[in-house]
């Protein structure tokens, strides 16, 4: 095994055993518990009502438009985490080539604020 | 050559180490839970958790027993698969993420040089397990519950993002042990990153609270609109396996915060010496803070919980980069550690 590979290992290894964990966790309930469903106690739960119509409702278009800002926000981020890292290799250029894409993105986030997006009244 | 040098010596020494890490967080996790419950007790002058062992000490052993005991209902309406698999990968996803975390130096199972990375993104992660588990339980409060969970969880995340990348320019490594040995110095605690990033320990603070659905961001699970949002259809052992996941969470981020501004392993005076210890009371610590803030802030309305993540701590965390990178570049105040 190389190196590199030897680092991640354990990972795959840990990943394996929690994921044991977790089935043995869930699928023990099947052995330990009784189990006698009825037809009211496997409906959906709504204050004591039956279920009025399906759960599959509209929802407000702002948690859409808050993922979509999350994407150029996260994307950004992940942008600057290599650049953090060689911060100390990149030397002036990128440094400032940095900061210049920063301001462009201040800019197009002082553009949806004034757009009312980040809006929730 | 000896047994530990073959392949198999090796794999049995992985997985040794694997399960003795899993087994003391968990462990650590029923302690937690019921030390948290005590804070709670004492805030709201009543006694906590008293009857099972002494002082109720195995209050959790008893909950995790009527966990299991108890009878897994599945909605008739539901997505069985999904359903599931929620809260198996909000359990799976909480726990792995302990692999890279350092308790000691070089007390890490896998010492990865991305693992500040790593932590980012499987914390990003979650969110599916509570969008997948409201979603497939297809009835109307999970629904919400989910939906507001994941917009909340994803806002905080960004903020926790620049956060970190302030810290990473400071220390210039994205490895975890790399990131507490770049605090080392004569000085103890006052070379710790939390004073050069002063306010950032505080908005990290609000940000982990925020995406670990803490109170008083606990949004999701309001329960006197929600009743438990996300979790309203679970029952057994997948409704214990989304809290073990969530507490996990609550317990990672103390160990974040322990690593990203205070020093980690690192012991406050530089006469005393370094060790977990000082790590485990660090974290204990910041989960004390983390309880008393749960049982004296009165909750966020959903608005206000928008409002302070996308227009406060977005710019100001997002100011505080380049600021940080001003003063590393230009090489002032030691904000550069490398």
């Amino acid at each position: 095994m190389t190196g590199y590979l030897e680092e991640y290992f354990p990972l795959v290894v840990f990943f394996g055993l929690s994921l044991a964990f977790g089935l043995i966790l869930m699928l023990a309930p099947l052995v330990t518990a009784v189990s006698n469903p009825d037809n009211e106690k496997n409906s959906a739960y709504e204050c004591g009502f039956e279920p009025f119509e399906s759960a599959r409702l509209k929802f407000d278009i702002r948690f859409y438009l808050v993922a979509i800002l999350f994407v150029i926000f996260d994307l950004e981020v992940a942008f600057l985490f290599p650049w953090a890292v060689g911060f100390q290799h990149i030397g002036s250029l990128g440094f400032w080539s940095m900061m210049l894409f920063l301001l462009i993105l201040t800019i197009g986030f002082l553009y949806e604020w004034k757009k009312g997006a980040l809006e929730w009244e | 050559m000896s047994f530990f040098e073959t392949n198999i010596g090796i794999l049995a020494i992985v997985i040794g180490q694997c399960f003795l890490v899993m087994l003391c967080v968990l462990a650590s996790l029923a302690f937690i839970m019921y030390g948290e419950r005590k804070v709670w007790g004492l805030l709201q002058l009543r006694r906590g958790p008293n009857v099972v062992g002494p002082f109720g000490i195995l209050q959790s052993f008893a909950d995790l027993l009527k966990h299991v005991f108890k009878e897994i209902i599945v909605p008739t309406e539901s997505d069985k698969v999904v359903f599931f698999l929620a809260p198996l990968i909000s359990f799976v996803l909480a726990l792995i993420a302990w692999v890279v975390v350092p308790f000691d130096d070089g007390w890490v199972v896998s010492n990865i040089n991305i693992g500040i990375l790593y932590l980012f993104a499987v914390s990003s992660l979650e969110v599916y397990g509570v969008i997948m588990g409201g979603w497939a339980s297809n009835s109307k409060y999970p629904f919400l519950g989910s939906l507001r969970s994941a917009s909340q969880m994803i806002s905080y995340e960004v903020s926790i993002g620049f956060i970190i990348i302030g810290v990473i320019i400071s220390a210039g490594s994205l490895n975890l042990s790399e990131i507490v040995l770049a605090q080392k110095s004569d000085y103890g605690l006052l070379s710790w990153f939390w004073l050069p990033h002063l306010p950032m320990v505080f908005f990290f603070l609000v940000s982990a609270l925020a995406e670990t659905n803490r109170p008083p961001f606990d949004l999701p699970e309001a329960e006197a609109e929600l009743v438990a949002g996300y979790q309203v259809e679970y029952t057994s052992t997948p409704y214990l396996l989304f809290m073990i996941g969530e507490l996990s969470a609550v317990l990672l981020m103390t160990a974040l915060i322990t690593i990203l501004f205070f020093g980690g392993w690192l012991s406050p005076v530089p006469s005393l010496p370094d060790g977990f210890f000082w790590m485990f009371s660090k974290m204990l610590l910041f989960f004390f803070v983390f309880s008393l803030i749960k049982g004296l802030v009165p909750r966020y309305r959903y608005d206000q919980l928008m409002r302070l993540g996308w227009k406060v701590m977005l710019p100001v965390s997002l100011g505080w980069v380049v600021f940080v990178s001003f003063m590393a570049h230009f090489k002032l105040l030691n904000y550069a550690r490398w």
